[in-house]
């Protein structure tokens, strides 16, 4: 029985969450006493696998085939079906990633199990609860599996990312049996949308407004604010969608992720795909009527109140203040 | 063109939720409920490619009684008749338990397609559309933002990290996740409301399997940062919040 970490690579290259869920990996086999194995998945992963290797896991196994050189939900699913049934894990731990909760879900599910998502801590009081939030973080629960395999996906920033060191972990192979009838959607190439003309992730100072704002007639208030402060303009993911404002100024999972010195989040409730996108910021000042929103949770100032007198006097303070 | 949308009734998004006494779950007294906005794009992306392909919408909810209103709504923004899976809320925490209902009451029908939202606004599991997928055999994709049907296939549109995007195409019949935000939301009309009374609810009652999840206990989040919280007459907090910036965080 281990503890099975299954990162995630793109092209030859990693996606960093893997070492994070890694971390959470790390905990779980703390609290067990079952080791951790990682799998890597794709086509030609040898050196990713060597690389896997150098952190701390007690064995890398590649499962490799031409079939999984493209992501497609039905071969990665089937390779790593197979691969579990022959090692019986006891906990499986994925970073939750878009790929993630493409595939997770059905695979947990061929093993008669729910993944149990976005989990942001392991506790570990005897036996192994996973802490997840609900409510779009207004509410935590601690979770667990009825019984072992347990399918588990680690949130994005919720663990400090394992690092490489130390002893060289074996590397095996896996051979999966993969046919292309089995696979049933044909993925054409990604690509990206017009080159984005906003780069908030270089902005010092952010205003960012949310659901709060409830019209669009009323975003002068916050643009004033932006002003004063010299401040890019930037929203949560509501705004963006009712097109108040253009989607390259949307912070979040689905949008940009940024670290200013100030981010000012002017009614914003703080659900867990806005705040990944915006709490390596410096300083968080948070503005909301409701004094149990998440957001905060992740800022150093919270005014409780209302943003259409608050912002207001903010801005003759800050004039006040820059005079 | 036949499409099912698998709806959820959850409550309201200001709601103020208060922990049941015993911790497991919340006190429900003081909630109200509405459709998870996930599902409202879902339904509304259904209803406008039956105005341009023809066929039929039909809802599928599981959930308690209360969640009867939901469905009138969807039925008054015009889908035509419904499904409500009935059973308590306590079976339905675990997102498998809750696909397996929803997936009992879709194999009868044999649809196209099955659209549902991303995830729920309350316990946010986001897997009920790809487990319900697997449960029937069908093809799916995830986090969808356009949906192009074809002979026996469609062609979607799917959002991936960083400002990615990627088309993939899927054989028939396929479970689709929906983006919030893809189309505007309509109203329901007062004639879609009146109509709405007529349509056809078939309830059927769901016997749901062992949960295979347990949730130990619910609790509000404990602060990991030290927060000042300013509150009081607006003038005063904004010359407080000037002067911590300006002093304490030393950015202004």
């Amino acid at each position: 029985m281990s503890v099975l970490v299954v990162l995630e690579q793109r092209g030859g290259k990693w996606n960093r969450m893997s070492f994070e869920a890694l971390a959470a990996a790390e905990k779980v086999s703390k609290a067990s006493g079952k080791p951790v194995r990682a799998a890597v998945l794709g086509a030609e992963v040898d050196a990713l696998a060597q690389d896997a290797a150098a952190y701390p896991v007690d064995k890398v196994v590649a499962l490799d085939h031409p079939l999984l050189a493209q992501y497609t939900p039905d071969g990665y699913t089937a390779a790593l079906e197979q691969f579990i049934k022959a090692v019986q894990p006891a906990v499986i731990v994925f970073p939750h990633t878009y790929q993630v909760r493409d595939y997770a879900p059905k695979l947990s599910t061929r093993f008669g199990k729910p993944l149990i998502s976005d989990v942001v801590d392991v506790r570990a009081n005897g036996s192994v609860a996973f802490v997840r939030q609900l409510f779009q973080g207004k509410l935590s629960a601690d979770i667990h599996g009825a019984s072992d395999p347990q399918f588990v996906s680690i949130q994005a920033g919720a663990f400090r990312a394992a690092e490489p060191g130390g002893a060289n972990a074996p590397v095996e192979k896996f051979s999966v049996n993969l046919d292309a009838s089995q696979i049933r959607s044909t993925p054409e190439e990604p690509f990206r949308e017009a080159q984005r003309s906003v780069d908030l992730s270089a902005a010092e100072m952010i205003v960012s407004v949310g659901r709060g704002i409830k019209e669009k007639e009323n975003l002068p208030l916050v643009e004033e604010l932006a002003k004063v402060l010299g401040a890019e303009l930037a929203a949560s993911r509501p705004i963006c969608d009712n097109g108040w404002l253009p989607m390259e100024r949307q912070v979040g999972s689905s949008g940009q992720t940024v670290s200013p010195k100030v981010y000012f989040a002017v009614g914003i409730s703080g659900a867990i795909q806005h705040l990944v996108g915006m709490k390596g910021s410096k300083t968080i000042v948070a503005i909301n009527k409701d004094e149990n929103a998440p957001i905060f949770e992740a800022a150093d100032y919270g005014i409780v109140g209302d943003l259409f007198e608050v912002v207001p006097a903010l801005v003759d303070e800050i004039k006040k203040a820059k005079a | 063109m036949k499409i099912i949308v698998s709806i959820k009734q959850v409550p309201a998004r200001d709601s103020a939720l208060r922990v049941a006494s015993g911790g497991k779950w919340l006190e429900d007294s003081d909630l109200t409920y509405e459709m998870n906005e996930p599902d409202a794009y879902a339904l509304e992306e259904a209803l406008q490619l039956k105005e341009r392909l023809g066929g039929e919408v039909v809802v599928v909810c599981a959930g308690p009684e209360r969640a009867g209103q939901t469905i009138r709504e969807a039925l008054a923004k015009g889908a035509d008749r419904a499904i409500h899976v009935q059973a308590e809320e306590q079976a339905l925490l675990d997102a498998l338990s809750t696909a397996r209902l929803l997936a009992s009451a879709i194999q009868t029908e044999s649809p196209d397609l099955v659209l549902t939202g991303l995830q729920s606004d309350d316990l946010g599991y986001g897997q009920t559309g790809v487990v319900l997928a697997e449960l029937l055999g069908y093809s799916h994709a995830t986090i969808v933002m356009e949906v192009e049907p074809q002979d026996n296939m469609v062609r979607v549109k799917r959002e991936l990290e960083d400002g990615w995007f990627q088309h993939v195409n899927l054989p028939l019949p396929a479970v689709l996740t929906i983006q919030s935000g893809i189309k505007k939301l309509r109203y329901a009309t007062l004639m879609g409301i009146k109509k709405a009374k007529t349509k056809e609810v078939k309830t059927v009652a769901g016997s749901p399997s062992a949960p295979e999840m347990v949730m130990d206990q619910v609790y509000l989040p404990q602060r990991q940062k030290q927060t000042l919280i300013l509150s009081g007459d607006a003038n005063k907090v904004a010359h407080e919040l000037v002067e911590k910036l300006k002093f304490e965080a030393r950015v202004l």
